[in-house]
């Protein structure tokens, strides 16, 4: 429909030219050839700003608001990018939580649980807890037994195994040191000559059982 | 959710939560709902990262969370909320209100609860009992009854509601809060939403001791934190801030002031009565409040205001014939039944918004324009000329200046059914609600644009906040130890005068865009309070 008045003659507009209120001759605002500029000189000033008590005492709180929101615990920071070599004053220094928790404690049963980031605990303290567990379920007196019977079998006994009877009976003795003062001198002079003995033991026996398994040479 | 809206919120959630969670956030605005897994993938950001952000927002209420499109048994997904970003922009003016209504208490105790997001009602106790102390004079400290009681009418006048149990459980939570059938309750719907909780909560705020006791502070430390550990009774019931309850009063405030500028101060209230009485028993997004007859609204009017009963039948009248129609009358029992035209009133508040954004833009004969196409509804050219009193050569100016703003359309008008331009009629028209959402997206870039010049000028200009602050924490720890003013004036100096004179601008330029953008946001608000109105009326 439209292509009827497109084709006929150049001079011929899309739009009715009477209705509009363009007379011919008359001078059309220029067509733009590039986008408006950025900032535009405005025409008409705004009008100023509402200046009341209330205006002020909104402008303050909002300031406010937004220096406290950077101290909360909400501000998350982005991940502290790794460094090149780990300092000795990283430990004094560091401001940043060491594990990846949030640092408050939302009510968990009102938010998914897949959010929790679990904290992993380092190697030490999780084998601590086990070794202690296996010893003091012994009891003191099937310990005492069993330190006599180790002393007999000092000959025989593999020095591995020694060593790790004399770890957790150290673990045992550490704890005991608070229950138990009367036992503390006793203790002490086994854990001695427990120490003295192993020294005795590897000396006699190291050799021995290394050659057993060896099969390259020693330097 | 339009770009405007994303932007803005991104700007938003940058300022208050950091660049993580704005990551976060805008991509989860953008994407709409989607799963940890997917969203910590698309955003190549650490798992734990997307996770505390994740919980930040959920805090907030910004962000929800419910089984997903597989259903109960596959990964919850995660939605962004838009509009609950959005009020972070009006947090001053929450809290404003809360003030002028409640006093010292009721601000802290709305502007703890909004940095927070959800709190329980003893630590907002303790929280706000501690800051008042703080601020009092030596001696003296707030106890914590004071409190109490500031929260319990903030409660009461629905200020402040329960937060719900989680959604996204899949089976229904054995909790008493829950309603046993809707699975999206919303807190109206909940009967114990404004209950409070019984709690044992006795004792008064705490100061905060100075660095000189430092071995009473040690050990009051230690006893504060123990005591913090007791249970109050009210573990698990979360209090959080009635965003739609703070907007009726909004809404209710520009009503009374609008009556108040067209009117005289008594029309006003009379109309504030009004609004009073029905504040309770109005829904929130009524048409109108109940119907009141003329003797509830003469008793109730305040004794200061001792007017005769006929006077006061005469404002009544005065206001029904008013061309703006905030009151209408309903019946004639009980000496006349009158309402308020709730969103008539939030029409025509848009309207006036509208004209005098036109007005203040392109002058008032574009006003005149504008206003005669919003009353005559559809004007030809010619028609247009003549009515406006304005020559045809500026009035075809306006109007296409009008047009390339897109404030006026151009309607067509076939007469014959080839449209051949010579036998169509054009006319133009203005449509109000288009108009309005355009001109709330405008709002939304406008704010966004300020946020983003301010923090323009803060980075051009950080080297020389540092250098302040610093001088600043100078002088602070001099004067603590004791310094001669001669030492003083010499810190001072290391600030030249023309420095000086850039920060006192810097400043100047500062505040000048915080007030805009609140200035910004109170329009924000009345266009957004007139387009919901008009989604619900269908």
């Amino acid at each position: 429909m439209s292509g009827r008045g497109r084709g006929r003659g150049r001079g011929q507009l899309t739009f009715n030219v009477d209705a509009l209120g363009i007379r011919s001759g008359e001078s059309l605002p220029p067509s733009a050839v590039k986008p408006s500029p950025v900032f535009p000189p405005m025409q008409v000033q705004p009008l100023p700003l509402q200046a009341s008590e209330e205006v002020e005492y909104m402008l303050a709180l909002k300031q406010e608001l937004r220096a406290s929101t950077k101290v909360l615990p909400f501000y998350i920071m982005p991940a502290k990018p790794k460094k090149d070599v780990v300092r000795y004053s990283d430990k004094y220094q560091s401001s940043e939580p060491q594990n990846n928790t949030i640092e408050w404690s939302p009510d968990w049963s009102r938010m998914p649980a897949e959010l929790r980031v679990k904290v992993r605990k380092p190697l030490e303290s999780r084998e601590r807890p086990a070794l202690k567990r296996k010893v003091k379920s012994e009891g003191k007196q099937e310990v005492l037994q069993k330190l006599e019977k180790l002393e007999k079998k000092e000959q025989e006994a593999a020095s591995g195994e020694e060593e790790e009877d004399g770890e957790g009976k150290k673990k045992n003795e550490e704890e005991e040191e608070q229950e138990d003062d009367n036992d503390y001198d006793g203790e002490e002079f086994e854990e001695e000559t427990d120490y003295i003995m192993s020294y005795f033991d590897n000396g006699e026996d190291f050799g021995g059982d290394s050659d057993d398994n060896m099969d390259e040479a020693t330097y | 959710m339009t770009s405007q809206e994303v932007r803005l919120c991104g700007l938003l959630l940058q300022e208050h939560f950091g660049e993580v969670v704005e990551k976060v956030g805008t991509h989860l605005l953008r994407s709409g709902a989607l799963s940890l897994r997917a969203l910590a993938h698309e955003t190549n950001t650490p798992l734990d990262l997307v996770k505390k952000s994740l919980c930040v927002l959920v805090q907030h209420g910004m962000c929800v969370f419910g089984s997903g499109r597989r259903g109960p048994g596959g990964p919850t997904e995660y939605r962004c909320l838009v509009e609950r970003i959005l009020y972070t922009l009006r947090f001053p003016r929450y809290i404003y209100t809360a003030k002028s209504l409640y006093g010292d208490t009721g601000e802290l105790i709305v502007e703890e609860v909004l940095q927070r997001g959800e709190m329980t009602m003893s630590s907002v106790v303790k929280t706000v009992a501690d800051r008042l102390t703080h601020n009092m004079e030596d001696g003296r400290s707030m106890d914590y009854s004071e409190v109490i009681s500031a929260f319990s009418s903030l409660v009461d006048t629905h200020f402040l509601q329960r937060c719900l149990a989680a959604c996204g459980k899949g089976n229904a939570a054995t909790s008493s809060e829950k309603t046993p059938n809707s699975s999206a309750a919303t807190p109206e719907s909940l009967t114990d939403c404004y209950k409070l909780p019984q709690i044992n909560l006795r004792g008064r705020g705490k100061r905060r001791r100075s660095s000189g006791d430092s071995d009473v502070d040690q050990r009051g430390g230690k006893r504060a934190k123990l005591e913090n550990k007791e249970l109050c009774g009210d573990e698990g019931v979360f209090w959080q801030v009635n965003f739609e309850r703070f907007h009726l009063h909004f809404r209710d405030q520009a009503i009374i002031s609008a009556v108040a500028s067209k009117m005289d101060q008594t029309s006003s209230e009379i109309v504030r009565t009004m609004l009073r009485i029905s504040e309770m028993t109005t829904q929130p997004n009524a048409a109108y409040t109940q119907p009141l007859s003329a003797n509830e609204i003469f008793r109730a009017l305040p004794a200061s205001y001792n007017i005769s009963r006929s006077t006061l039948d005469q404002y009544l009248t005065l206001l029904v014939d008013d061309p703006m129609e905030f009151v209408g009358k309903s019946g004639d029992s009980g000496g006349g039944m009158y309402v308020v035209n709730l969103h008539k009133a939030l029409a025509n508040l848009a309207r006036a918004t509208l004209e005098s954004v036109v007005q203040e833009r392109f002058g008032s004969r574009s006003a005149r324009i504008f206003r005669l196409l919003l009353r005559k509804r559809h004007l030809e050219q010619k028609q247009v000329e003549d009515f406006a009193m304005i020559p045809a050569k500026e009035a075809k100016d306006m109007l296409y200046t009008l047009l390339s703003e897109n404030l006026v359309q151009l309607q067509e008008i076939p007469k014959t059914p080839d449209h051949a331009p010579s036998r169509t009629f054009y006319l133009y028209t203005v449509n109000q609600l288009p108009t309005a959402r355009m001109l709330l997206q405008h709002c939304y870039k406008t704010v966004g644009n300020l946020i983003e010049r301010r923090l323009f000028e803060t980075r051009e200009n950080k080297r020389h906040l540092e250098k302040s602050q610093r001088i600043e924490a100078i002088l602070a720890s001099l004067q603590v130890s004791g310094a001669e003013p001669a030492q003083l004036t010499e810190v001072e100096e290391m600030i030249t005068a023309p420095e000086r004179q850039q920060l006192e601008a810097l400043k100047h330029h500062i505040n000048k865009m915080d007030s805009s953008e609140n200035q910004v946001d109170e329009t924000i608000f009345l266009l957004e309070s007139y387009i919901s109105s008009t989604k619900t009326s269908h």
